[in-house]
């Protein structure tokens, strides 16, 4: 459906996008996932015809964006991140001011409209001004002007932004049901969000793509071992000495005191990890120490997240540190 | 183009704008036919425009100030780009709706010459020549207006910046009396217009290189004529500033000639800055 190849963006000598390339085959729900500044916003508005790129082509079911933007922009139905109303028009004003921009006449475009009204739930408030509605609604209209024209493909940037828990659940509900006849990509810094209603996951970061799978195979890619986390009234040498006794474990550390109880963390290289809770709880049990807490942590998408941003660049991470610190030193020297 | 033609003229009609632009020039229009035509008994109605033209330099900014520029703010431009449509259709829709909105009040005042001519001879065909030029100046201005408003996401800083042009170009005539009419003050005048020429380029395409040296050239160019015939620089810049002017050629129509080099002049002002609108609002993809 959208074909991404080799996209590169540079703003003066700053590389928003780097060789970004990837695909997106229809009716599944994409997932655009990136810390704040990672390019996800350039990313989407080149594939909307918002923004060119420096390098590199973008076609929507065989049009490239941009040799043939009219034939390809009809596909795409587009939220950008900060919804694109006119604020002094009621919603249905705006609507079928969008509908007949994007060719849609008479019969065929009052029945659009009425449709994605009721879709996104406006009907109450589309005779009032956009300007009075809440954040939520106007976050509705702007779907509702994506949905016109029956696209193909709704682009959602960072959609949930700024509504309360509700609204979020309310929206992730709608891009839940698009999703089952169009192909929806929205991007989030959220990522129990994108683990929640994605089939498919792209995390993006610095501009390059560094992971596009199913959330549960993301999941799996995680290294990390599993933890287990303790509150006990042992002390820490105490912890230390009993947890000697018990195989597999490859570190262990205190997170935190509160009064006698103390907080640790133990980390492990076996699959199972019932089996080391077991062997814990026993290796406590029989030294006379009660275990108050035992809890597991499993790795999940956030941990993947993380580790897969951090990896991608630690070297220009460092220099930058560097860097600061030789301004100031500078900066000290002037004064 | 007609969606947004039509979407432009509601957004104009829902506030003030068009109310505003349309009084200012009837009552304008209105004080000088009362002056002219009623008190002093003027048989001519173009006379009455050529005293009305002076609004044009609060009115057209007022009216063009946020046609681009609160696109912007909004982040309505947005929509505007992913839509299925070319920025020259919405830069045409908008010009026209801005026309349509300059037109209604200028129906009404095509009213007067009838209404006079009940009551003693009016020149009917001088009056509807001026009224047609008038109406395609005040396009012109438009466009101008259109072009301003692009160039910024400020509103207030758009009107400001539409005001002063229109106004300097209003007075270009008068003021090309004054300014210098030596070849050497033709030559520095000139060089100050390249060089503001070439900051305009820079703000346009980010690009100080290509800038300075389209100014460079440009100066050396000018030294060069200058060193072999300083004559073609005498009384250039006053030359230049009546030629540029838009309402000195609206004299020939008051004068009861319909000119067609004027007409054609303001045609290819409007497409002109038409052009650079469109190519502005580009732009912004290329950032």
């Amino acid at each position: 459906m959208i074909l991404v190849e080799h996209l590169t963006k540079c703003y003066g000598d700053f590389t928003a996008i780097n060789d970004l390339s990837f695909e997106i085959k229809e009716s599944q729900v994409y997932g655009f996932l990136g810390v704040n500044g990672a390019g996800k916003t350039t990313t989407l508005n080149i594939m909307t015809g918002c923004l060119s790129a420096t390098e590199g082509r973008v076609t929507i079911g065989g049009y490239d964006i941009f040799e043939e933007p009219k034939k390809a922009k009809k596909l795409i139905g587009y939220l950008p991140e900060h919804p694109p109303l006119y604020m002094n028009e009621s919603p249905l004003e705006y609507l079928r001011f969008v509908g007949e921009a994007k060719g849609l006449r008479g019969g065929d475009l009052n029945h659009q409209v009425d449709q994605v009204i009721q879709k996104t739930k406006l009907d109450d408030v589309k005779n009032k001004s956009i300007s009075s509605l809440s954040k939520g609604y106007k976050q509705r209209v702007g779907i509702a002007q994506a949905l016109l024209g029956n696209p193909k493909v709704i682009i959602l940037d960072e959609p949930t932004v700024g509504l309360d828990p509700i609204q979020i659940v309310e929206i992730r509900d709608l891009i839940k049901e698009l999703g089952k006849t169009h192909t929806v990509i929205f991007s989030s810094h959220i990522l129990s969000e994108v683990q929640a209603i994605c089939d498919r996951v792209l995390i993006i970061d610095k501009g390059k793509l560094i992971a596009f799978d199913e959330p549960e195979n993301l999941e799996k890619l995680l290294l990390a071992p599993n933890e287990i986390i303790i509150t006990t009234d042992a002390g820490e040498e105490e912890i230390r000495e009993i947890l000697a006794q018990v195989d597999h474990i490859i570190e262990t550390g205190v997170e935190d005191r509160e009064g006698e109880y103390v907080r640790a963390y133990i980390k492990t290289d076996l699959d199972n990890i019932y089996e080391i809770s077991r062997a814990v709880f026993s290796a406590f049990a029989s030294r006379g120490k009660v275990l108050l807490e035992m809890t597991l942590k499993k790795a999940n998408l956030e941990d993947v997240f993380i580790e897969l941003t951090e990896n991608s660049d630690h070297g220009v991470e460092n220099k930058e540190r560097t860097s600061t610190i030789n301004k100031s030193e500078s900066e000290v020297a002037a004064k | 183009m007609i969606a947004v033609l039509k979407h432009e003229l509601r957004l104009y009609f829902h506030s003030l704008t068009a109310y505003v632009f349309g009084a200012f020039l009837l009552a304008f229009v209105g004080i000088g036919a009362v002056l002219y035509n009623i008190q002093a008994a003027v048989s001519n109605f173009e006379f009455v425009l050529d005293f009305g033209k002076l609004i044009f330099v609060v009115i057209v900014p007022i009216l063009t100030m946020r046609v681009i520029s609160e696109e912007r703010k909004q982040k309505t431009d947005q929509l505007l780009y992913s839509l299925p449509i070319s920025t020259t259709q919405v830069i045409v829709g908008k010009y026209l709706s801005l026309l349509i909105v300059y037109m209604i009040p200028l129906c009404l005042i095509s009213l007067y010459p009838m209404i006079f001519s009940r009551f003693g001879d009016v020149y009917l065909l001088t009056s509807y020549g001026s009224i047609l030029a008038f109406f395609i100046m005040g396009s012109a201005l438009i466009a101008v207006g259109i072009f301003i408003s692009s160039l910024t996401d400020n509103q207030g800083f758009a009107a400001g910046i539409g005001i002063a042009v229109i106004l300097l170009n209003y007075y270009s005539v008068s003021l090309s009396e004054y300014v210098s009419s030596t070849a050497m003050g033709s030559v520095i005048a000139m060089s100050v217009i390249i060089i503001l020429l070439g900051l305009v380029i820079r703000h346009l395409t980010k690009n100080t290189n290509l800038a300075y040296g389209i100014s460079f050239i440009l100066i050396l160019g000018i030294m060069a004529v200058y060193l072999i015939d300083m004559n073609k620089f005498e009384g250039l810049l006053p030359r230049i500033m009546s030629t540029l002017s838009l309402f000195d050629r609206f004299n020939a129509f008051v004068n009861g000639v319909f000119d067609m080099t004027a007409i054609m002049y303001y045609l290819t002002v409007i497409a002109f800055f038409l052009f650079l609108s469109v190519q502005s609002l580009e732009k912004r993809r290329y950032n």
